[in-house]
């Protein structure tokens, strides 16, 4: 008992770890309850395209800014609101299949920004930052951002939660209730953008879908409310984002990819558990 | 049924249209509206008559669906008019269009109660929640076809004649006074059948105007003041029996249609095209 209790609080010691926490867990909410609209409409695919196609913008502001971090975010943000928008009028061009042309667009922006990056000299554990995040380098003043910005966000999402619901379950209604649909399908993009640049520090470019996807993924098997299905989407991110981080300390693997494999095994834990169910009876 | 406070009701920018006294509910002329870069729809004239029922007949791809879009205002017409109650349908609200059930995700998570109320969204406006007089309304359209008890079921637990009249109670949450529905009774058997011919006379009662797409030409010459027979342009619209005659037929229809002589007229079994397809 004194054992766990110590592996719980002997890392709050350190200011990074609390920090790093309760980014992770703020960054896991929010995601969480925009990933539920990631999942419901199927846009897995854009949500990794989008975190990818972000990679340049934050390789012109690493280089401009000579290393500096704080100014990232900023960069992050406009390239990624840019990026979102963008995929987003792509996919209703007709030339070539929708993910065909978010597949190009992606893995072109994301070879240029590898390849701006490389151009510095102390590239590679910067890049490894930008991939695979680094949320124990999280500073008070990245928190305030990532906590102003996640709730902007969850309040968003809490006052147009009918129109959304709307719009994702059904297009056509929307036009004959003329909600302004184009906006508010913009309006999402966006938002899916924001939880993008917010959870760069923790899980990095490379591992974001499964922030916006997993927890939600995993929450859709438990319910058939979307308000709980947000819920409990949220709850099992926030859980992942805090036992993530303590194997991550303990047992000294990376913190992004820590946060992920503790998503995925709940996703696998319940997805086995009602397989076996279904089995049984 | 009242309609709860009117006083948030243009939320979106004010754009609901007020009704012209006297017009018709629904005016289309020398329509022309394109689907997939080609005309699915060719200079198409007619007039609809408050509280009438009518069925709209043609093969696959004729441009039920399409006509039904344009409608709705969800497509926009390459030519030619449609005036609701004497303006453009993109500024009105008491349009409902009531989609194939075939194309709907029904293990979208929301209940039977959350879809009809999404009827509402457009009556309550902007960054308004609906309390307890929307959810009674929900509750009473859901009564009127027939589904009070299902209210709190998810809608993947429905069967096919229950979805169709959700959909039902959701235009009648969403006060609409034209239901465009898209092959409401493809796909179903008769005793769901007979529950949605039971829900449209109720709607007939409200003076509810119907326009429903069909491929059962029996049903339609049976259960329907007027028929519309179309391919692509409108090969005839009134009465059945005027309309399905077999000049009628063959133009619509071709070969793809069996005649069969009954007491030396011609009646129409059925078209041979496959049911629950999307077009």
């Amino acid at each position: 008992m004194e054992l766990l209790w110590d592996w719980i609080v002997g890392p709050l010691r350190y200011a990074f770890m609390v920090r790093g926490l309760a980014a992770a867990i703020v960054v896991g909410i929010v995601c969480a309850v925009v990933g539920t609209y990631v999942v419901l409409r199927g846009m897995a695919f854009f949500g990794d395209a989008l975190a990818h196609a972000m990679l340049p913008g934050l390789a012109i502001g690493y280089l401009v800014g000579g290393g500096a971090r704080e100014p990232l975010f900023w960069w992050g943000l406009v390239t990624a609101v840019l990026a979102s928008l963008g995929i987003g009028r792509l996919s209703q061009g007709r030339r070539f299949k929708e993910d065909t042309a978010i597949g190009i667009v992606f893995a072109g922006l994301f070879a240029l920004g590898i390849a701006l990056i490389s151009t510095a000299r102390s590239y590679s554990v910067d890049l490894a930052h930008f991939l695979f995040g680094d949320v124990l380098g999280v500073s008070n003043a990245d928190l305030w951002r990532v906590a102003l910005f996640g709730g902007g966000i969850l309040l968003t999402v809490a006052a147009f939660y009918k129109e959304f619901l709307v719009l994702s379950f059904d297009p056509v209604l929307a036009e004959t209730l003329r909600i302004p649909a184009q906006l508010f399908e913009s309006l999402l993009l966006i938002l899916i953008a924001l939880c993008v640049v917010i959870a760069l520090q923790t899980v990095g470019v490379a591992l974001m879908v499964a922030l916006l996807v997993t927890p939600a993924a995993t929450a859709s098997l438990l319910t058939k409310r979307l308000p709980v299905m947000m819920a409990i989407a949220a709850l099992i991110a926030a859980l992942s984002g805090m036992v993530g981080l303590y194997l991550s300390y303990h047992y000294s693997v990376a913190s992004g990819a820590a946060i992920v494999l503790t998503c995925t095994a709940i996703f696998g834990l319940v997805w086995g558990a009602q397989s076996l169910q279904r089995a049984i009876r | 049924m009242t309609l709860p406070n009117k006083f948030w009701s243009s939320a979106y920018a004010g754009q609901h249209v007020a009704h012209q006294p006297g017009a018709p509910i629904l005016q289309v002329a020398a329509l022309d509206v394109a689907y997939d870069g080609h005309l699915a729809v060719e200079q198409l004239s007619f007039i609809l008559q408050t509280g009438e029922r009518v069925a709209v007949i043609g093969p696959n791809g004729a441009g039920k669906s399409t006509l039904l879009k344009a409608i709705a205002g969800v497509l926009t017409p390459v030519r030619g008019e449609i005036s609701v109650y004497g303006a453009g349908p993109g500024g009105h609200i008491c349009i409902a269009y009531v989609p194939q059930r075939s194309l709907v995700d029904w293990d979208f998570p929301v209940t039977v109660a959350d879809v009809v109320m999404m009827g509402r969204t457009g009556k309550l406006g902007l960054l308004r929640r609906p309390r307890k007089c929307d959810w009674d309304y929900v509750q009473e359209c859901l009564e009127l076809v027939g589904m009070g008890v299902l209210a709190r079921r998810q809608i993947g637990e429905l069967s096919g004649g229950q979805q169709q009249r959700m959909f039902i109670a959701r235009a009648l949450a969403q006060e609409a006074e034209l239901m465009l529905m898209d092959e409401p009774l493809t796909g179903l058997d008769v005793p769901a059948q007979e529950s949605i011919f039971q829900v449209l006379e109720t709607l007939r009662a409200r003076q509810v105007t119907v326009m429903l797409s069909t491929h059962d030409l029996n049903q339609a010459a049976e259960q329907f003041d007027r028929v519309m027979l179309l391919n692509r342009r409108l090969l005839g619209f009134g009465p059945p029996e005027t309309v399905f005659t077999r000049e009628n037929l063959l133009a619509a229809y071709g070969g793809q249609l069996r005649l069969i002589p009954v007491n030396g007229t011609e009646l129409a079994l059925s078209d041979t095209c496959c049911e629950g397809h999307k077009h």
